[in-house]
Order: C-alpha cells, then sequence, then structure tokens
C-alpha cells in the first residue's frame, strides 16, 4: 500500500498533485464507491447461506435477517455518503465536513461488518462452501466499494526524508512512520465549519430525530440475541459512527444541541422512558437499569475525579454505604433494626448516611493530594468491605449480618404502586425492573441536574480551579479543604441515592458488591474506567462509558476468563489513542492534544543525535 | 515614562499616609538556611514600592511570606493593623493579592472563568445556593460577570474572554493574572516580576498598568530585575542582599549607593580604591 510512497522517499518533499491509496482514476474510484454501496443493498436481500445454522436466518431470499440489516444499513450509508460526494445538491448538505473521508469510514463499516460475517459463517459451518451466491455477491460489493473509497485522492501530508546514512533499521522505522502518517492522512478530514442557525423548530427536530437514533441503535444493541451479531453490531456502530463524525454531522449535531440544552435534556429522558415500551418482557429492562445504576453512580465520581480532580479509588463504598443504609430501614427480616420507613425517608436516610461517611472519610484524607490520595481512597474502599464483611455478630457488632448480607428486602411501594409487580399502561405491560427502571432513571435526572448545576457556578468553578493548581486556587481565596470536601461528600451523597434503589432492585446487599475490582460492574476500578473511557467533567461521558463497560462484558460472555484481560487491553488502547475519552470535555481535548502536531505530519526526524552517535 | 513618574511624585496622590502592610523583623528559617533575615518593610496606601535584590537574595521568600503560603519563623505581618492568617486563602479574603512569577493560570478555564475565580472572596453563593438557582443567584453571577468583565477591559483582554487562557500569548497571560488578582478587590496587590520574559514595549504597557492600578487605590509591591522598570515606577525601593534588606530609598538613592552597585557587580578591586 505505502510502496510508491517509500520510493519517493529519498527526494525532497514536493507538493505532489492529491492521489489516492490505491492509483485509480477518481472518477471510476468515486463510482465504484457508490456503485459497490448500492450493491451491498441489493446483496443484502439474497440468501447468504444454505442453512438456518447460522443464527439470524440468512437463508431468504428478500427478506434480510440479523447481520444482514447491518450490511444493509452500513450499505446505504456508503450510498448515501458516496452520492453526497458527488455534490448533488440537496445530498451535500447531509456531510458539511469532509465527504471522502467520511465514506471511506463508512465503506470500512459495510466492508467489516459483511466480511465478519462471511468469515463467521465459514468457520461456524466449516469452510467456504457454505456460502450461497449472495454471501459471494456481498463480498465483493463491499471490497469493491472499499477499494473505490480508497482510491479517492486527499491532500497528502508532509513526509520527511529518509536520511541515506542511517542505519537500515533506523530508515526502516522512518519508513514505517511515513507510511502511517500517509495512512493516517487518508482517514483525516479538516474540522467541519460552524453550521449556520437554522430554525429553531428544525434545530430541535434534528435533535430529536439523533435521540430517537441513539435510542434505537441502543435498543437494538441490548437486544442482540447472539455473539456474532453483537460483534456485527459494533463493527457497525464504532465506523458508521466514525463516518458520521468525519462526515461533520456529530459535530453539528453538539452545536444544536449546545444550543438547547434544556431540550436536549428533556428529550434525552424522554428516549431514555421510551426504552421499556420497546420491549415485550422484562429480560432487557433488567440490563438497563443496572446501566442506570452503574451510570449514575458513575457521573457522581465525576464530580469527584472529573471536576475537582480527587482521584477517588474507594468510591464504591459510598454506593455500598446507601445500600445498607437503605436495606437496614426497608423491614428486611434480616435487618437489626425493626422498621419500616416510607421510600421518601430511606432515600433520605441513604443520602446521608452516605454524606456523613463521606465527610469522616475525607475530612482526614483530603489533606493529601494527588497520588496518595488515590491510595488512601482505595484503603478506606476496602475498609468499608471488610467491616461491613465483620458486623457479623461473630467477630465485630451484630449489624450488618456479615457476608449473608441483608437478604430478602420488600419491594418498594410508592403512593400505592407497588414495584414489584407488572403493570399495563396503555397497553404496554411494565415489569418489575422496567419499574424500577423509571424510578432510577429520576434519580440519574436529578444528578445529571446536580452535575450540570453545580458545575456551572462559583463552586464549579473553584473545583476546576483546584484541580488546575491548588497553589493559584489557594492564592486567589478558595478555602481548598472546604471546597474539596464539599465535592467529596457530594458525590458520596449522590451514589448513596443510587445505593438506595439499588438495595431494593437485588433484594439482597452483600459486602462483595462492593470491591475494588470485580467482573461485575459496578466496582470502584470499572466506575473510574466509565469515567475514563467517557470522558472526564461531561455529563454524556460516564453514561455513554457506563452503558459500554456494562453492555460489553454482558454480551461477549463468551470472552469468559479473559473478560478483564480484554478490558484491560481496550483501556490501553484507548488511553494510548484516545485519552481525552470518547466524548471528550472541549478543555481536555485541548489539553491532551495541544503538543501533537497539525493533523498528519510526521516529526521531523531529529538529526542532531544521530550524527552524535 | 520619567516625566510621569516625578508627575505622580508631586501630585497629592502620593502617600497618603495610611499603613497597608508593615512586616516587622520576619525571618524566614528552612532548617539551617536562614533566606530571610529580620526585614522590615512598610507599604503605605497610594504607593508602589519595589523590592530589588540579585538572584537568590531571598525576594521571593519574602513575598511568600507576606501571602501566607509561608508561616515566618520570626516576627509578623500586619495588614492595616490587623496580624495576618496563617493560610493563604485567608490573607486573600483580608485584602492581599498576588501575582506568581513562574505564570500560574489555570490553563485550562477560559479567560474570564479565570478572573471569575478571582471573585471567589467576595461572592457568596454555596453549593445550595447552586442547586436551586433561586433568584438571588443569577443577580450574583451577573455582577460577578460583569465586574469580571471590566476588569478584563480594564487590562484590554474584554475581546479575549471565552479563550482558553493557555492560548493567550505570554504577554497577555501576565496581564490576566493581573486582572484575576485585581478581582479580589485587594487593598494591596504583589506582583512578583511582572515584566519578565516581556519585550521593551509590553514593559512598557505593564509600566502604565501598574500606574492606573496604584490610581484605583491600590497599594502595589513589586519584585522586579528590570532596573529601568523598577526606578520609572517605584515611589520606593528596597533592596534585598542574601536575605537581608540592605538601603531602602527613592529610585535615585538606591541607585547610587555603594552597597548596592556592589551586590550587584560586586566589590571594586582593592588597588583601584586606594
Amino acid at each position: 500500500m505505502n510502496t510508491h510512497t517509500t520510493t519517493n522517499d529519498n527526494a525532497p518533499h514536493k507538493e505532489k498533485p492529491p492521489t489516492g491509496l490505491i492509483p485509480i482514476p477518481t472518477t471510476t474510484a468515486r463510482a465504484l464507491a457508490t456503485g459497490g454501496g448500492a450493491l451491498t443493498i441489493i446483496s443484502a436481500f439474497l440468501a447468504w447461506t444454505w442453512t438456518a445454522a447460522f443464527p439470524g436466518d440468512l437463508t431468504v431470499y428478500g427478506y434480510p435477517g440479523g447481520l444482514q440489516w447491518l450490511v444493509l444499513i452500513t450499505g446505504a450509508l456508503t450510498t448515501l455518503l458516496g452520492l453526497a460526494s458527488y455534490d448533488i445538491k440537496g445530498i451535500r448538505a447531509i456531510t458539511p465536513g469532509n465527504a471522502d473521508a467520511a465514506l471511506k469510514y463508512a465503506a470500512l463499516a459495510a466492508f467489516g461488518t459483511a466480511w465478519y460475517t462471511i468469515l463467521a459463517i465459514s468457520t461456524h459451518l466449516g469452510g467456504l462452501a457454505n456460502l450461497e451466491p449472495g454471501g459471494w455477491i456481498t463480498a465483493i460489493a463491499t471490497l469493491t466499494a472499499l477499494t473505490g473509497a480508497l482510491a479517492l485522492p486527499y491532500p497528502r501530508p508532509r513526509t520527511y526524508p529518509v536520511d541515506p546514512e542511517d542505519t537500515s533499521w533506523e530508515q526502516f522505522k522512518h519508513r514505517t512512520r511515513n507510511g502511517m502518517t500517509v495512512l493516517k492522512g487518508a482517514f483525516a478530514a479538516e474540522t467541519p465549519p460552524t453550521p449556520r442557525k437554522l430554525n429553531s423548530y428544525l434545530e430541535i427536530l434534528i435533535i430529536i430525530t439523533a435521540l430517537a437514533t441513539g435510542l434505537l441503535v441502543f435498543t437494538y444493541g441490548i437486544g442482540t440475541e447472539y455473539d456474532e451479531l453483537f460483534i456485527g453490531f459494533l463493527i457497525s456502530v464504532g465506523l458508521g459512527f466514525a463516518a458520521l463524525a468525519k462526515a461533520g454531522i456529530v459535530a453539528q449535531i453538539s452545536v444544536y444541541t449546545a444550543r438547547h440544552r434544556n431540550i436536549t435534556l428533556i428529550g434525552a429522558f424522554l428516549a431514555a422512558a421510551a426504552f421499556p415500551f420497546t420491549q415485550s418482557d422484562d429480560q432487557y429492562a433488567t440490563i438497563g437499569v443496572y446501566i442506570l445504576i452503574f451510570a449514575t453512580v458513575a457521573l457522581g465520581l465525576n464530580i469527584v475525579v472529573g471536576l475537582a480532580g480527587l482521584l477517588d479509588l474507594g468510591y464504591v463504598a459510598f454506593l455500598g454505604v446507601g445500600a445498607y443504609a437503605a436495606s437496614m430501614v426497608s423491614g428486611s427480616p434480616s435487618s437489626p433494626f425493626d422498621i419500616h420507613l416510607p421510600f421518601w425517608a430511606a432515600i433520605l436516610v441513604g443520602a446521608a448516611a452516605s454524606l456523613i461517611f463521606g465527610v469522616l472519610i475525607g475530612a482526614p484524607t483530603l489533606r493529601l493530594r494527588g497520588d496518595y490520595l488515590a491510595i488512601v481512597t482505595l484503603g478506606f474502599g476496602e475498609i468499608f468491605r471488610l467491616v461491613a464483611m465483620n458486623s457479623d455478630g461473630a467477630s465485630g457488632p451484630d449489624i450488618t449480618n456479615g457476608s449473608n448480607g441483608i437478604s430478602s428486602i420488600p419491594n418498594l411501594k410508592i403512593l400505592g404502586f407497588d414495584f414489584g409487580i407488572e403493570h399495563s399502561i396503555a397497553g404496554f405491560t411494565i415489569g418489575r425492573f422496567a419499574n424500577y427502571f423509571f424510578l432510577m432513571l429520576l434519580i440519574t435526572l436529578v444528578v445529571v441536574l446536580v452535575f450540570r448545576r453545580s458545575g456551572d457556578s462559583r463552586i464549579g468553578r473553584a473545583w476546576v480551579a483546584i484541580r488546575e493548581d491548588e497553589t493559584a486556587a489557594l492564592a486567589m481565596g478558595i478555602n481548598g479543604f472546604r471546597v474539596k470536601l464539599i465535592a467529596f461528600a457530594l458525590g458520596a451523597a449522590l451514589a448513596g441515592l443510587a445505593g438506595t434503589v439499588q438495595a431494593h432492585v437485588t433484594y439482597t446487599v452483600t459486602p462483595e458488591q462492593y470491591q475494588f475490582a470485580n467482573t461485575v460492574p459496578p466496582n470502584s476500578a470499572f466506575l473510574l474506567a466509565a469515567v475514563v473511557l467517557g470522558g472526564m467533567g461531561t455529563i454524556s461521558g460516564p453514561l455513554v462509558g457506563a452503558a459500554l463497560l456494562y453492555l460489553i462484558p454482558n454480551k461477549l460472555a463468551f470472552l469468559g476468563d479473559y473478560q478483564l484481560f480484554a478490558f484491560g487491553l481496550a483501556l490501553a488502547l484507548l488511553m494510548r489513542f484516545r485519552p481525552e475519552g470518547l466524548i471528550p470535555n472541549r478543555r481536555r481535548q485541548l489539553e491532551f492534544h495541544e503538543a501533537e502536531l497539525a493533523p498528519g505530519e510526521t516529526p521531523p526526524p531529529a538529526v542532531l543525535s544521530k550524527t552524535g552517535a | 515614562m520619567t516625566t510621569n513618574t516625578t508627575e505622580q511624585g508631586q501630585t497629592p496622590a502620593a502617600p497618603a499616609g495610611q499603613t497597608v502592610l508593615d512586616a516587622r523583623g520576619v525571618t524566614m528559617r528552612f532548617g539551617g538556611l536562614t533566606a530571610v533575615r529580620s526585614v522590615d518593610l512598610t507599604v503605605n496606601s497610594g504607593e508602589i514600592v519595589g523590592l530589588i535584590g540579585p538572584n537568590g537574595a531571598g525576594k521571593t521568600t519574602f513575598f511568600n511570606c507576606l501571602t501566607g503560603l509561608y508561616i515566618p519563623t520570626e516576627g509578623e505581618v500586619r495588614y492595616k493593623g490587623d496580624i495576618l492568617p496563617a493560610k493563604s486563602f485567608k490573607v486573600t479574603a483580608a485584602g492581599i493579592a498576588r501575582t506568581f512569577q513562574n505564570i500560574r493560570l489555570f490553563a485550562n478555564m477560559t479567560v474570564l472563568e479565570n478572573v471569575l475565580v478571582g471573585r471567589h472572596t467576595r461572592t457568596k453563593e454555596g453549593l445550595w445556593s447552586a442547586l436551586l438557582r433561586g433568584p438571588g443567584f443569577h443577580k450574583a453571577e451577573a455582577a460577578s460577570k460583569a465586574r469580571a468583565m471590566e476588569l478584563l477591559e480594564f487590562v484590554g483582554l474584554a475581546d479575549k474572554a471565552e479563550h482558553l487562557s493557555r492560548n493567550l500569548p505570554y504577554g497577555e497571560q501576565r496581564k490576566l493574572e493581573i486582572a484575576r488578582a485585581l478581582a479580589s478587590e485587594p487593598g494591596l496587590l504583589l506582583l512578583d516580576e511582572p515584566t519578565a520574559g516581556m519585550n521593551p514595549q509590553e514593559t512598557r504597557a505593564t509600566e502604565e498598568l501598574v500606574f492606573a492600578i496604584r490610581d484605583m487605590g491600590i497599594a502595589v509591591l513589586v519584585i522586579e530585575h528590570d532596573m529601568r522598570f523598577i526606578f520609572n515606577l517605584c515611589d520606593r525601593v528596597a533592596v534585598l542582599v542574601q536575605g537581608e534588606k540592605l538601603v531602602e530609598g527613592s529610585s535615585e538613592t538606591v541607585q547610587q549607593d555603594d552597597r548596592v552597585i556592589a551586590a550587584y557587580l560586586g566589590e571594586p578591586f582593592e588597588e583601584n580604591k586606594s
């Protein structure tokens, strides 16, 4: 792929005319990409294999199933972006950014999904012979589209010639670096221009469409029934989203959402509330409610870590305190206290207990900074678990019932509404977990509002100032200890809120639910990972991060014992290539990429150091 | 520039007499090292006082003693008659604001937000007010923003209010640091090498800025290495050498003092002297 680059390496840099990675004339390439996309759509309606043994039933002509739908959608996206790249009026408007770069990603998405499916069929059924002609057509169509897309010309990034006096190893490294730059340049897109102001109803309509699409994608992802479909889903969504981002659509929508923040919040809330209505049974509402608990606690942690910059590795303990406090006043038979408070009182007890615990832990530890704080909070998190484990009446006071925990926590009843039984709302059956899903959604909304309002205020600015430079913040008159303690206690109280609901959802509260690291979220390590993965200091970041971190291990059960390994690997790769998280805070993105050169540029070779050797 | 100084010297705006800062016998020891030894210094309202000295003379250490970052081993510092508290945020609340020798802005906050952080001590809104967002909250936020914009106007950064402070050029970062310090409504402003790394034009602009700050009724204590800047600017100059105050007096007195010249340039050879 890089051969023609390397041959030019020794010549001084000249402004080369823009060419593609594959030498095909531009018009042909564009036609190939668009036509390939169109053929992909058609091929999705064909039969790909002869037997229904492969999940999803890909044997029917005229009716796509399972993975074929994903290929169909990515193929449609490719065709659409291909047409947009022809500068056809009307369609051009959907790509305010770089249509060519977007087309490359879309073609890659179609190619990846289709070829993954074909390989999965072959390995699953034992050989390529199991493919019907439809499968072969899909393979060829997506490959054609990808070839065409990669042949599209793009401005070559600047590369530096190889020093002929270098050792061959150095020359090899240099050529590889140049090749990578050229490859990266092919997929690079300049930032799209700021979108012009539309009619605000139109903007709101676009936001609603985006949210509805989000709900649809999420519902589809959560409902994927077999591993192959979920992996295909990840490939399509990941690369498809990249295509939309390169097309400038994501940036455009985020400008609109920033303009209509309240409408976006309400819309997102309604879209989330619509989720249980898309489900026929309680199976996926269970996942939904666990994701919400996890996401809410992650958002609470984001106040402590993302805004105030306090690295808390024992945060899950606050969730535990809230859950234990709520379970003890829930009327559970294994609770040492024989009281049954109504939910509003229980939630206050849970939040207050976490708040007090937060102040008690924060007061001594917040005098430390940085790594020391992280270590001490890690210790306190474990202390909580051990205390809960040992307060069983034998090795300590009889409070928490030891490792058995507090079990048979009764279901909530609010204003006569029993959360434990199914209800029928407008013809939809709403099961137990869906009930709790709605309750948890309200709590998430509260936490989102608290995050947004506290972040954009005097106290929020003080938190960010402390995170940026504590000495300067003190010199500006900020009482650092007090402000940090408020952040710590607020984060704790919000986790406590989530804990009260969690206790009722899970029926049982045991110490083992609140570990530092475990395969099942929420635990401190996963919470922190959700914040860092999603994006520190943003609202949507931890929500997205938590949803992914819950869903991926849950869906990819075949990873088995390698789950944590894959998780670690994914985190390491993400931190290497996107340290600011999936949904970056505007500030942090600048912080991390400041030192980088202009997109697609290799650093100049360090000639001096080499000749010195 | 010099004319400006002499003019100011003749106008009645000069030393109004009231002592703003009164440091007595300030000594700072780090283990066996005495960084500052029994230094006395007063700053009166409406005055610009300079503090000079060779590198390592203890100027910044002395500054840190004045702002609560260090607690002096011996001696006391009074601000308008009251002994200063030992915490730097309380010192700021009392009315002493400072800038730093190596710029310490909140790099990832906008220019406006930086100044708003400076308003922290002069506003009261806590967490509840932020969460409930009553009318008082919006009024206080609007007032803070208006005041911050005034200050940015004053230092000439109003059009960059929404920029990230890390993206400002060096000279403007220094100005922003001054605006941020002014936001806490100080009675005394401490500037630690405000012109370090500036070109002559920027230095002159800073000079004007310091005069304008003095005219607002804020006393200024400034550390600087740029002698022309100091002697143009200051009503009084104190010279710190090896932790001790060598001379204090008007620009002329200090400029002609043999000990000061010796401290900066070294002693002349004996044979030349005789």
